[in-house]
């Protein structure tokens, strides 16, 4: 059983204590935007704020995270307005398959609140998360057009 | 309460418009009586016709392809799979050329298998690989499209009473020209379904196109970008519960026992069910329920004889099949290269070696079935709809009428998800729980370990010089795994596997681009036990790597420039040459390149297209490799989306690079040893070079666009890299070699 505050409101979600953020999101809440691809903190698909902060929601366990604020790829347009990294991202056209680029989106706005004009080195310090499709072309483009947003 | 109906069950998915089928099975019960054949059953395209057939909504079919309701939204259906790659957005925008719709109108739908399959397959050919998405239906889709718009003007021109030669129509508005009347398509569709299709229907000439050519922005990008997309992993039923499954590590192998007592009382597991005779799954309620409780069941295995198999033992049987004494099947040839060889002023000779990769999807296999004894519904991701139902059909042992696939959007495909394993599994158990939705997802170390990789091969590749330094001779001789061998074997041509030679043969849409007077290319065909699959580029990848490599190691020992050599080899392949000519004025060949940075370049043509790159690099202490630039040319004949072939090209140095870096699947004791991206690691942002897309559509043919150009990405790097350093690698990845981006 665990206290889980997502996009603003509290849930109480049954599961044990061990079980990875990652699934209680997806199966226990039932927000399917944050995608499972690895298990093992790589990929970044499942990449949420918690605290402000980008995680890997695989990698953390529910009691790790009971209290904090999660933010998820549903929860990251404000008052029905898309953030200006999904503004970008529909700019710039980045998706191709999509899978990843919840996760992607979620780094991406993390990293732009804490660095509001990230340069290239920048983005490539804090931007580790793993697109098969190599959509990474335009997702730096996208990043460069929502910090001068 | 489960849902009792398909439109339900449909219904009962929170899904993305543009991918959820939507039309009225009802409407095609007539055509499902004469269905009985399944898949059997010739292509019958239909292009409109008196009796109106519906959408779920009741807005009128104009034909197979197009649906408009009153509200002018025009629904374009799409046969082929998106799985990112852009096709969804192309296929609408032919249609919507030929139709003169309004673009912004636009909406697109997939027709199920089953649908197609009750109406003789009214909408074609569902497979979506080999980069046929577009280049194989652009014909009938588009006549679609033109079709409709001609019965939409006679419609208008009916209740006008003057003769449709009159009227004329532009973004979905007809006007009868000299009384200036308008009408638009959503008022005249329900009319134009009730005519009689026409029988000449003229194409446009693409130079006239303003809808297709035009790079306009995906139509599926919004809700990928909200979390919204449902992918096959995000399916929700009603009572649904959750699969993990563990098939036999060795390939071949099979289940002995498993001990389900060890965990039927741990939480959520509901049960514990064997899959053929290779594998189990837990059923429970949640899928993380499933995945922890199979972690801790005891299972043994039957491992047999494949568990002997080393990547060690498959080198050794491959390097055997190197050895012109074995027997091989010649894909390709002219003059006499083994004489010519023997008598040369020179000769020069390199192995080289590519390894198996995993597709690595990043929405690891999955699928839903819903079962019942009168009925067995699937959705899931899948590259060819009728494949999967194909299977879905074989695994139920129900008969076509009672079977169908829903598609949803793909979390990648690469050539992955065109097999069907993962579908006929589903269906294996939820046939053990009839009534339950069940959904089967794959952890990613079953995704790593149950791939149908990218098959093994060796070259030997020996080429001949006369006295002149002209090459005279070229033996290209493959050792390795077949494809078709193992997924279609019906394919193989007295043994042969003609798609072996793709990119080095002699003639169709992977044909050579060199004439050398003395030429042998040749196969002996040694078929490991690991599956081996389409990956994107298929054999194109290893064969452009050997081929372009050793171009390269041959012109090295002309003395000659690798461009210049190329070039003087290619006289009669115009095609070929003009993009190896494009990406290398470019990218400055044969001006100086920035201080520390090589360049290498490489051509190939693949799936009716030409391609041909260029890279530039520079390395630290030998091995740190830093690419810092690509240009890729492709003449694909045609363009129908030039962002979206930008954003492949690009996308295809990624898939390549990071096989040649990072990939590379290991076999040990039978069994593949890569598990997840910590041994099967994938390029990131910060390793990403610019890329810069050179197109040159030639026109006359259609070629594809989502493989090709990968061909070309290991080919360009490793020239440079040998510009570079003087070092020719000629076994992959580069991390066995202590390689790495810098």
């Amino acid at each position: 059983m665990a206290n889980l505050k997502i996009n603003g409101k509290t849930i109480n979600v049954d599961v044990e204590d061990d079980t990875p953020l990652l699934w209680a999101i997806r199966e226990n809440v039932g927000l399917t935007g944050t995608k499972y691809g690895c298990g093992i903190a790589q990929c970044g698909a499942c990449t949420v704020h918690v605290d402000g902060v980008a995680m890997r929601s695989c990698g953390v366990t529910v009691s790790e995270v009971a209290g904090k604020d999660i933010t998820t790829i549903e929860g990251l347009a404000a008052g029905g307005v898309m953030h200006k990294v999904q503004l970008a991202w529909i700019a710039s056209d980045v998706p191709q398959c999509g899978y990843c680029q919840s996760g992607m989106i979620m780094a991406v706005a993390a990293l732009l609140k804490e660095n509001p004009k990230p340069t290239d080195d920048d983005i490539n310090d804090a931007i580790t998360n793993i697109c098969r499709c190599g959509t990474f072309q335009q997702v730096r483009e996208a990043i460069h057009a929502a910090a001068n947003a | 309460m489960l849902p009792r109906t398909h439109e339900e069950a449909a219904m009962n998915l929170q899904v993305n418009q543009h991918i959820m089928p939507t039309l009225n099975r009802r409407a095609f019960v007539i055509g499902a009586a004469t269905a009985g054949a399944g898949l059997a059953l010739g292509l019958d395209l239909p292009f409109g016709g008196p009796s109106v057939v519906r959408a779920a909504d009741g807005a009128p079919e104009v034909n197979a392809w197009v649906v408009i309701r009153p509200d002018d939204t025009v629904v374009i259906r799409i046969a082929r799979s998106e799985m990112g790659q852009g096709t969804l957005t192309g296929l609408a925008q032919l249609v919507a050329e030929e139709l003169e719709c309004d673009w912004s109108k636009v909406t697109t739908e997939y027709p199920t298998p089953g649908q197609s399959v009750a109406r003789k397959r009214a909408w074609g050919d569902f497979s979506t690989g080999g980069s046929r998405g577009i280049r194989t239906s652009q014909d009938y889709v588009r006549k679609g499209g033109a079709t409709a718009r001609m019965m939409l003007i006679q419609a208008a021109a009916n209740e006008w009473k003057v003769p449709a030669t009159e009227c004329k129509v532009s973004n979905g508005v007809i006007t009868h020209t000299s009384s200036g009347k308008t009408t638009t398509y959503g008022k005249v569709a329900e009319a134009a379904a009730r005519l009689e299709p026409p029988v000449d229907v003229k194409l446009k000439d693409p130079k006239d196109w303003t809808i297709a050519g035009k790079g306009l922005k995906r139509l599926d990008t919004v809700d990928k970008t909200t979390g919204k997309m449902t992918y096959g992993i995000d399916v929700k039923l009603p009572g649904m519960l959750n699969a993990a499954i563990k098939d036999c590590p060795v390939f071949g192998g099979k289940v002995k026992s498993f001990d389900e007592a060890k965990i039927s009382g741990m939480k959520g597991v509901k049960k514990v069910v064997p899959v053929g005779d290779s594998a189990v799954a837990v059923v429970a309620d949640t899928w993380w329920h499933a995945k922890s409780a199979l972690d801790k069941l005891p299972i043994v295995w039957d491992e047999g004889d494949n568990a002997k198999v080393s990547s060690e033992t498959i080198a050794k049987w491959l390097a055997e099949g190197l050895d012109n004494a074995q027997p091989a099947y010649v894909g390709n040839q002219n003059g006499d290269a083994k004489a010519a060889i023997a008598s040369a002023a020179k000769k020069v000779e390199a192995v080289y070696s590519y390894p198996y990769q995993n597709h690595a999807t990043m929405e690891p296999m999955n699928a839903t079935v819903l079962y019942t004894p009168d009925k067995c519904e699937v959705w899931c991701g899948t590259q060819n709809g009728e494949a999967a139902f194909a299977a879905a059909l074989e695994a139920s042992g129900l008969p076509a009428e009672k079977v169908d696939v829903h598609k949803l959007m793909l979390g990648g495909g690469f050539g992955r998800r065109g097999m069907t394993d993962y579908v006929r599994q589903a269906v294996a158990i939820a046939k053990q729980m009839p009534g339950t939705p069940i959904k089967l997802l794959w952890s990613r170390e079953e995704d790593m370990q149950h791939g149908k990789y990218h098959p093994v091969t060796q070259c030997k590749l020996t080429g001949a010089f006369d006295a002149d330094n002209n090459l005279v001779a070229l033996h290209y001789r493959l050792s390795g795994q077949s494809i078709l061998f193992s997924v279609r074997p019906e394919a193989l041509q007295n043994g042969m596997d003609p798609a072996a030679f793709q990119g080095v043969a002699q003639s169709g849409e992977a044909a050579i681009g060199y004439a050398v007077p003395n030429l042998l290319v040749e196969h002996a065909m040694r078929n490991p036990h690991v599956p081996p699959g389409f990956w994107r580029g298929v054999n194109v990848n290893h064969n452009a790597i050997y081929m372009e490599c050793f171009m390269d190691e041959l012109a090295q020992a002309a003395g000659q420039d690798p461009l210049e050599f190329r070039r003087k080899l290619m006289g009669k392949h115009p095609k070929h040459l003009a993009v190896l000519n494009a990406v290398a004025e470019k990218i400055g060949w044969g001006t100086p390149a920035p201080q520390g940075v090589y360049r290498g370049i490489a051509q190939v043509m693949g799936y009716g297209s030409y391609v041909a790159g260029a890279a530039e690099i520079s390395v630290t202490d030998g091995s740190k490799i830093k690419v810092h630039r690509i240009v890729a040319s492709t003449d694909p004949g045609y363009v129908v989306n030039p962002a979206q072939v930008e954003r492949q090209i690009a996308g295809s140095f990624v898939y390549g690079l990071s096989a040649l870096f990072y990939g590379g699947c290991t076999v040990k004791d039978g069994r593949i040893e890569q598990t997840n991206f910590d041994t099967y690691n994938s390029m990131r942002i910060n390793e990403m070079p610019k890329v810069e897309a050179v197109m040159v559509p030639s026109g006359g043919f259609w070629g594809g666009v989502g493989e090709p150009t990968i061909g070309v990405a290991a080919p360009a790097v490793l020239n440079a890299y040998f510009a570079a350093t003087g070092k020719r690698i000629r076994t992959f990845p580069l991390r066995n070699q202590n390689i790495s981006f810098a």
